[in-house]
């Protein structure tokens, strides 16, 4: 006798576990259900040695009094102010210097980064030259060089280097500028100390360029990446058009190299901001200086870092958010 | 699952490293950091490394210097030889986490105790006896003419940050109404640096610290110190709260480098007095102290003969404090306030009883 096979039952549904529907949803699940439970455990596991060593968070110390001065700062602190004021003015100092360092950067960069393609070979060298040097020398190495080597090298006093509005001595950078009773008042030597309206430090002035100049050969490359990405045939028209080198670089060429230029910028300012706490190196009171300081004082080393990490993880996204709405703005618009 | 195991293995690595962190106890009879010390074979010690008298680095890599004898000292009472230490350097910033996380069993690095420092609410450590009474002075070039602190106003004061210098700095200023720029610096090299540059017209820091690194300057004679003291500076071994039968061994240490010296037990003479001491029983004193006597090494966890081993290492409080600060260094120091109680000064061991 030949049995047939029955009939496969029809659509008889798989049960749940078997279905193609969940089985995705259902590995996902147990993977974050594995993920959550190691992430209780771990922040457990810090709790509970943090209670056992007696360094469970507070912040209380956050409104003590500092006890220490700061060497320069843009927002008023002394010793008798609390430790907040104090990372607050370190913050406005990092700022300060990040904010300077980008506008710096950004112009040396572009500059050095058109040379590569300017018609006048020395030019080209040099600055192939510049971006060779500086992008292979660590950074700490060039502060500590720009600070102990040129700048503390520098003479003090009525020896100081001069122009015209525009002192440098071992004190410090002095600028003309708007003073007292808005007069133009040029820097001059009261008493063997120069007095001036707008007065860099020497730190600050060591830690600028060291930034500037590293940053800058980075951005170089990135201009030059992006003026290399536009296609030959564009300049080849431009000039047959009988356009000059400078305006085809700059109606031409830059418009459309922005679109490559701006997302390899976004990095560099991001490593601009925080290459900025190698401040400490050369003796400026950033917001790393101070929290060091702070950490040492009062022994509150989780707290500390979590602000430092949450201050510059703050810095690093706003410059992120800011160069993605400027890229939006440079993008092709489809019409 | 061939693909999956590997990526589970790795949390789960991390986790049991993480565990792994957790604090060593300090229950029980044995101390934790002790017995891991025995069973690493040796010690791993704390110290600047940069500072002449107290601990530096010679041309042939060999420590020398004050803080690096109690170092010595340490592991001559726990192995019985001075050699097994590791040394390594810390800058100021570094040196309490170091300590906290472990990394260094013992901080002998200039360090100031202070009620902060000490207090669990604080940096938490464990201060063993202080083995140099100092003092905060600042140190300035002869020919800038400076005789006074308040002639300091309105200049640039260099000083290493995260050290109590910098707060004491900053009261006294304070107190004085002198305005001055304070230049912060991570290191000790850094600070000097700046201030040879000409960077600083003044230079803070401990008396001794001044003292000893002026000897590293191209022309010391250059250099004088202010008559003010701006704070009382004792400089004293650390080690953790957590484990205080660990910070016995160290104190105890320590105080044998006092006690031999009130003694008259020096490192050339432990070997005759050690003989004598186990030749004449009515020598109560000089056997328990010796370890012929009595089980004061075993108390501590440590071997009987320890203050013998200790003294044979390095010598006395008096020995330690002539070869690497006093007459016999470059420094010259002056014995001072770390005299022995006896002769007026602050160097004072409990009895070994």
């Amino acid at each position: 006798m030949v049995l047939t096979p029955p009939p496969p039952a029809p659509e008889a549904a798989p049960p749940w576990w078997r279905d193609r529907r969940v089985i995705p949803w259902l590995v996902q699940a147990v993977v974050g259900l594995v993920v959550l439970l190691l992430i209780a455990f771990l922040l457990g596991n810090l709790i509970r040695n943090l209670t056992a060593a007696g360094l469970l968070l507070t912040w209380r110390w956050l409104s003590q009094p500092a006890g220490f001065d700061l060497g320069e700062t843009i927002v008023p602190f002394d010793a008798g102010m609390p430790y907040w004021r104090g990372l607050l003015a370190g913050l406005a100092n990092t700022l300060r210097a990040v904010l300077c360092g980008l506008v710096g950067a950004t112009l040396l960069g572009s500059l050095a980064g058109m040379a590569a393609f300017s018609s006048n070979g020395l030019l080209r060298g040099l600055a192939r030259v510049y971006v060779e040097v500086v992008r292979n020398i660590p950074l700490l190495l060039q502060l500590v060089f720009w600070y102990f080597v040129v700048f503390l090298a520098l003479p003090n006093g009525a020896a100081a280097l001069q122009l015209p509005g525009v002192v440098l001595a071992k004190s410090g950078l002095y600028l003309a500028g708007l003073g007292e009773g808005l007069r133009w008042q040029l820097p001059q030597l009261v008493n063997g100390v120069w007095q001036a309206p707008l007065r860099l430090s020497v730190e600050f002035a060591a830690l600028l360029t060291g930034l500037i100049i590293y940053s800058g050969a980075f951005i170089a490359e990135v201009v030059r990446g992006g003026i290399a990405a536009v296609p030959k045939g564009q300049w080849e028209a431009a000039s047959s058009l009988g356009l000059s080198w400078f305006t085809t670089l700059r109606q031409v060429v830059l418009p459309q190299s922005l679109r490559v230029i701006i997302p390899g910028l976004n990095t560099q300012y991001i490593s601009l901001a925080k290459n900025s706490s190698l401040a400490v190196a050369v003796g400026f009171s950033d917001l790393y200086s101070v929290a060091e300081t702070t950490l040492n004082q009062t022994g509150r080393a989780v707290e500390v870092y979590l602000i430092l990490l949450g201050a510059y993880l703050g810095l690093d996204l706003l410059i992120s958010a800011l160069m993605n709405g400027l890229n939006r703005l440079v993008q092709i618009r489809e019409r | 699952m061939r693909l999956l195991a590997p990526s589970l293995s790795i949390p789960l690595l991390l986790a049991g490293l993480l565990a792994g962190c957790a604090p060593e106890g300090g229950s029980g009879v044995q101390s934790a950091k002790l017995s891991a010390i025995q069973g690493r074979g040796k010690l791993i010690c704390g110290v600047d490394g940069k500072l002449p008298g107290f601990s530096f680095v010679g041309p042939d890599g060999t420590y020398t210097g004050l803080d690096v004898d109690v170092c010595k000292a340490v592991a001559a009472a726990v192995f019985a030889d001075p050699k097994k230490v590791e040394y390594r350097d810390l800058n100021s910033s570094e040196r309490f986490a170091a300590l906290a996380s472990g990394e260094v069993d013992l901080l002998s690095r200039n360090t100031t105790m202070t009620l902060s420092r000490d207090a669990a609410g604080g940096n938490a450590l464990s201060f063993a006896p202080t083995t140099f009474y100092d003092g905060q002075g600042v140190m300035t070039a002869k020919s800038s003419g400076i005789t006074t602190l308040k002639a300091l106003s309105g200049k640039p004061i260099c000083v290493e940050s995260g050290t109590t210098t910098e707060l004491n700095l900053a009261d006294r200023m304070r107190e004085l109404n002198v305005p001055y720029t304070p230049l912060k610096f991570q290191t000790g090299d850094q600070t000097y640096a700046a201030y040879l540059g000409g960077r600083c017209v003044a230079v803070t820091s401990d008396r001794s610290q001044l003292a000893a690194k002026r000897t590293s300057f191209p022309n010391p004679a250059e250099h004088v110190l202010l008559p003010d003291v701006m704070s009382k500076e004792p400089l004293t071994p650390a080690t953790v709260n957590a484990d205080p039968l660990w910070a016995d061994v160290v104190r105890w240490t320590v105080n044998t480098l006092f006690q031999a010296e009130e003694l008259g037990i020096t490192q050339a003479n432990v070997a005759a007095k050690l003989a004598e001491a186990k030749a004449n029983p009515k020598l109560a004193d000089l056997r328990r102290f010796l370890g012929v006597e009595g089980d004061f090494g075993k108390q501590l966890g440590l071997p009987a003969d320890f203050v013998p081993k200790v003294i044979a290492a390095v010598g006395n409080y008096g020995e330690v404090f002539d070869r690497n600060v006093g007459p016999q260094s470059p420094l010259k120091l002056d014995r001072g306030v770390n005299k022995q109680w006896k002769e007026g000064g602050l160097i004072y061991s409990p009895p070994f009883r």
